[in-house]
């Protein structure tokens, strides 16, 4: 077998997958029906906040087609329980977080504009929705509690938590912290909002449950990112059914950015009402459904401080957030704004003293969770808008300012728990600075104040954890779960390969990546390779995909399991060979006793095992198939310098991004093509927060931009060709080297794009998303002040 | 979503006619647009059922309505509210008051209403531009009920 049939890691090879996709042939949850389905519609409700005192569904079951309709009391009937959130977060004095109940039908109260107060299951979807609409529900009304500047006077949410606080927890030394900002020379100040914003995968949520009362079984079909861990909350919290007796499926899914990664009431209701009406249950939400109750991410408000010596030289850095956590705590909610935010805050700098206070606080809102990024891009932002000013204020160069607090040795542990194990921050700035001709800057700046445009640079230095993440570490901080991934390879005795991952793929590419690295260390075409995810009957078990972890992590299992296959393949091309053990080289997908030319193709072997006639099966066992579970030994600590340059039309208020510069360290990379492709995603998501999107809850807890009309995506014509380049450190953490870059550009380009902003405006108050005409009143009240003077 | 809209129209009738007819429910039944019900359940509390049309949502609202603040011949404060199902909710009230002038009788109104669930989600522009027709038609169909034609609209 020639080398030329192997695909190389680092090879831009194309995707395997899109050939299916770009034909039509995906297969998507809501593409499935299953024989004699019903279909589900909820009923939500339209106020912020309020009390259920009647429910009256009789006119509305009687109505034609409908099959059930079911509440929260059946719910409670049945002894559904809960949906939890599974990692424990512990307040400044030691009491656990308050975790509000949260039935996936509402018992009492609704919390939300768009929280289940029932469901209704008929045989068509609108013979559903017509039914909904005479259900008879007695509201009283509550007080809404939209704004989480007031969320700690408003009305009480929760029994279980006065004030609205989930938890008030802390991260850091407070009394070195205090010390830092006593010797400080000058204190930088900066208050922050971190936008609210709507995931918008292109695929919306779907669920389809299927009980068979032959097995007593039930089959969830679900657009889940970690079906694993979505059958152990249904079984183990939610009680569905145990895990032997719930198998989860998630087919095709078109995205998640992180909002798939929850376990929804839509899906727990689809699987328990199937058992209910003895028939299967499908439910797809529709774009305003998704707008309504996908968890949204970020939603920070901020105060932080920055004392610094007199050479500009980083001393410490007190920060005091507020985060909103919607109406419940939803399934990773809890250590967003904690584990996954705080300790990411000693940015790429080396930071002596770092203090942080986060107060989670519930809102009668939309619940909020993991979106790309997740905690690490409130904290990039942050750190980095927060350095900007610093330099600013001192009069120092933004680039030069950063290089003096850089962190320049490693190991380097930070004061807020991370250990960064490798990188080479100043190598990234340098290139970027190179792309972008940073040193260019004031010619261009002038060339555009000659055609009455403001022009800005804005640097971005960001780090983020990924690899997600040492299963001790994270049971120590907290989670619920361990963060290891597992892989099984499956040799066929044709010579072809079956992995199964526990990772999951929905847009990542990883049927072409995992099947590369598969190609590559056993030397057979990568279209010999399949990729096998995504049901919980096929896969053993696994994390699913989320935080950047399946290259640093599921391949990394992968790896483990190729040792094993390889090490078993060689004892019986051993017996083959008639050569000792020690003497079979593998490379290029040939066994070769060391020194000779024997030799022989791993098809060869493959075959031999299943055969088994050649080896000693008291020894060796037929068959070639192994497993890993592998436990990462840290995070994993991609980084790296994006540059944003723009313009502002002082007459319109709008912002162009007319240059846009990402160099990342991701350590090794299997297939740069499709980095690339999540460094491009990540930007645009990135831009978007900056400039164009953010979720609004009015006074009365009403969301007013549940539609594309009020919440604007970012579209091709809104960014510019990307200048992407890389730099590389290989990540010790792991067997294969890899850091992980699905969040980057989201982690990385709001700073960016907003330093570039406030340096154009000349006013360090830019809020995000900044609007045309956010940005036009900026320039109106500046022109007014000056005309003042 | 809170919306307020105000407006005048003038009517070229006796105030006295436009007070009678603010108060008769058949009036009011003819003008509200897409009224489909009516009914004056006591003195001064009227049920209604009110079928509208905003952008691709379409509901039956159910609902009350009450006169309150009564001073004939001049003004009163008309206030409902109504559960749309699964479209949401509305609620709000209008000031009204009749002023003589040489031609007839000037009408001016100012309403405030609130909004909530999948209305609200349509957004502020879709929404208030449809409530302000809504309040338009509604001025424009009682000043051609009471008085024969349509004069000068807000």
């Amino acid at each position: 077998m020639s080398t030329a049939t192997i695909t190389p890691i680092g090879a831009a090879v194309r995707r395997k997958e899109d050939h299916r996709f770009i034909t039509g042939k995906g297969r998507y949850t809501d593409d499935l029906d299953r024989p004699g389905q019903a279909y589900a519609y909820f009923l939500r409700s339209p106020f912020a906040h309020a009390a259920i005192r009647g429910l009256d569904i009789a006119a509305a079951k009687a109505m034609p087609g409908v099959v059930d309709i079911l509440t929260g009391a059946d719910l409670a009937a049945d002894g559904i329980g809960d949906l939890i959130c599974g990692w424990m977060i512990h307040s400044k004095d030691g009491s656990p977080m308050k975790m509000g109940s949260h039935p996936a039908l509402a018992k009492d109260k609704v919390r939300y504009v768009g929280d289940h107060v029932a469901v209704v299951i008929a045989e068509s979807l609108n013979a559903a929705k017509d039914a909904a609409a005479a259900i008879a529900v007695d509201y009283e009304e509550l007080p809404a509690v939209a704004d989480l500047a007031h969320a700690r006077e408003g009305a009480q949410i929760h029994d279980c938590a006065p004030a609205n606080t989930a938890f008030e927890w802390e991260l850091g030394d407070k009394a070195a912290t205090e010390a830092a900002f006593a010797r400080a020379a000058h204190v930088t100040t900066i208050d922050l909002v971190n936008n609210r914003l709507a995931p918008n995968p292109m695929e919306p949520r779907a669920a389809i449950g299927d009980y068979d009362s032959g097995d007593e079984a039930y089959t969830l079909w679900t657009t889940s990112q970690n079906p694993h861990v979505a059958r152990l909350v249904l079984s183990a919290f939610v009680g569905i059914a145990p895990e032997h007796k719930l198998r989860v499926i998630a087919p095709d899914v078109g995205g998640g950015f992180g909002s798939k990664i929850f376990i929804y009431a839509e899906e727990t209701v689809c699987a328990w009402a199937s058992r209910r009406v003895g028939r299967p249950v499908k439910w797809t939400s529709d774009r305003s459904e998704a707008f309504l109750s996908d968890a949204h991410g970020r939603d920070h408000r901020t105060h932080a401080e920055l004392a610094l010596d007199a050479e500009g030289k980083i001393l410490g850095l007190r920060v005091h957030t507020r985060a909103n956590m919607g109406a419940y705590l939803s399934t990773f909610a809890s250590s967003i704004p904690t584990y996954l935010y705080a300790t990411l805050l000693s940015g790429q700098y080396d930071i002596p003293a770092i203090y942080c206070e986060v107060d989670a606080l519930y809102t009668t809102t939309a619940p909020v969770d993991a979106y790309r990024g997740a905690g690490r891009p409130e904290a990039t932002f942050l750190v980095e808008r927060i350095v900007e000013k610093a330099a600013r204020e001192l009069g120092q160069d933004s680039a030069q300012f950063r290089r003096r607090n850089f962190i320049t040795a490693f190991p380097h542990q930070t004061p807020v728990i991370m250990n960064y194990d490798a990188g080479d921050y100043g190598a990234a700035l340098d290139k970027a600075l190179e792309f972008s001709d940073y040193a260019g800057f004031p010619v261009r700046q002038a060339e555009a104040a000659r055609r009455g445009k403001l022009r800005g640079i804005g640097l971005s230095n960001y780090i983020e954890a990924c690899g997600i993440a040492p299963s001790a570490a994270v049971g120590s901080l907290g989670a619920g779960v361990g963060l290891w991934e597992s892989a099984e390879v499956r040799v066929n005795p044709t010579g072809n390969v079956e992995v199964l991952t526990g990772s999951h793929s929905h847009g990542q590419g990883h049927e072409t990546t995992f099947a590369q690295l598969v190609s590559a260390r056993l030397g057979i075409p990568i279209e010999q390779v399949s990729v096998v995810h995504g049901d919980t009957d096929k896969v053993q078990f696994g994390m699913g995909t989320y935080g950047s972890r399946s290259g640093a992590v599921g391949m990394s299992a992968i790896s483990r399991a190729l040792d094993k296959v390889e090490a078993k393949a060689k004892k019986i091309a051993a017996y083959m060979l008639e050569a000792s053990e020690g003497d079979i080289e593998f490379k290029d997908g040939r066994f070769t006793v060391a020194g000779t030319d024997r030799s022989l193709a791993f098809a060869e072997v493959a075959l031999n095992a299943y055969v088994a006639h050649k080896f000693p099966t008291s020894e060796i066992e037929p068959g070639l198939k192994e497993g890993a579970f592998y436990d990462p030994t840290n995070f994993t600590f991609p980084a790296g310098c994006h540059v944003c340059e723009l313009e502002v039309d002082p007459l319109t208020g709008v912002t162009t991004i007319v240059n846009f510069t990402a160099v990342d360290d991701f350590g090794v990379v299997i297939n740069p093509m499709i980095v690339e492709g999540q460094v491009h995603g990540g930007i645009a998501q990135g831009v978007g927060q900056a400039l164009l999107e953010g979720v609004v809850y009015d006074a009365d807890g009403q969301l007013v931009t549940g539609s594309y009309m009020d919440y604007t995506m970012p579209r091709a014509g809104d960014l510019p060709a990307f200048q992407v380049g890389m730099t590389q450190t290989r990540c010790p953490s792991n067997p294969l080297g890899i850091k992980g870059c699905g969040e980057a550009g989201a982690i990385a380009a709001p700073a960016a794009v907003i330093n570039a902003l406030t340096q154009a405006l000349g006013t360090e108050e830019v809020p995000m998303p900044a609007t045309p005409a956010r940005v036009w009143e900026i320039i109106q009240a500046r022109a007014a002040r000056a005309a003042a003077e | 979503m809170a919306l307020e809209m105000n407006g005048s129209v003038e009517i070229p009738a006796p105030r006295a006619a436009v007070w009678a007819a603010l108060n008769s429910i058949d009036t009011l039944k003819a003008c509200i647009p897409g009224c489909e019900e009516l009914e004056q359940v006591s003195g001064s509390e009227l049920k209604a059922l009110v079928v509208a049309k905003i952008g691709p949502v379409k509901a039956k609202f159910k609902g009350t309505v009450i006169l309150s603040d009564l001073m004939p011949p001049e003004s009163y404060r008309i206030s409902g509210e109504g559960e749309g199902g699964v479209a949401g909710f509305a609620k709000g009230g209008a000031q009204v008051r009749l002023t003589e002038t040489d031609s007839g009788t000037k009408l001016d109104y100012t309403a405030e209403a609130q909004i909530g669930g999948k209305l609200a989600q349509l957004g502020q522009r879709l929404v208030a531009g449809a409530a302000k027709k809504m309040a338009d038609t509604f001025f424009q169909n009682f000043a051609v009920a009471v008085g024969g034609e349509t004069v000068q609209g807000p």
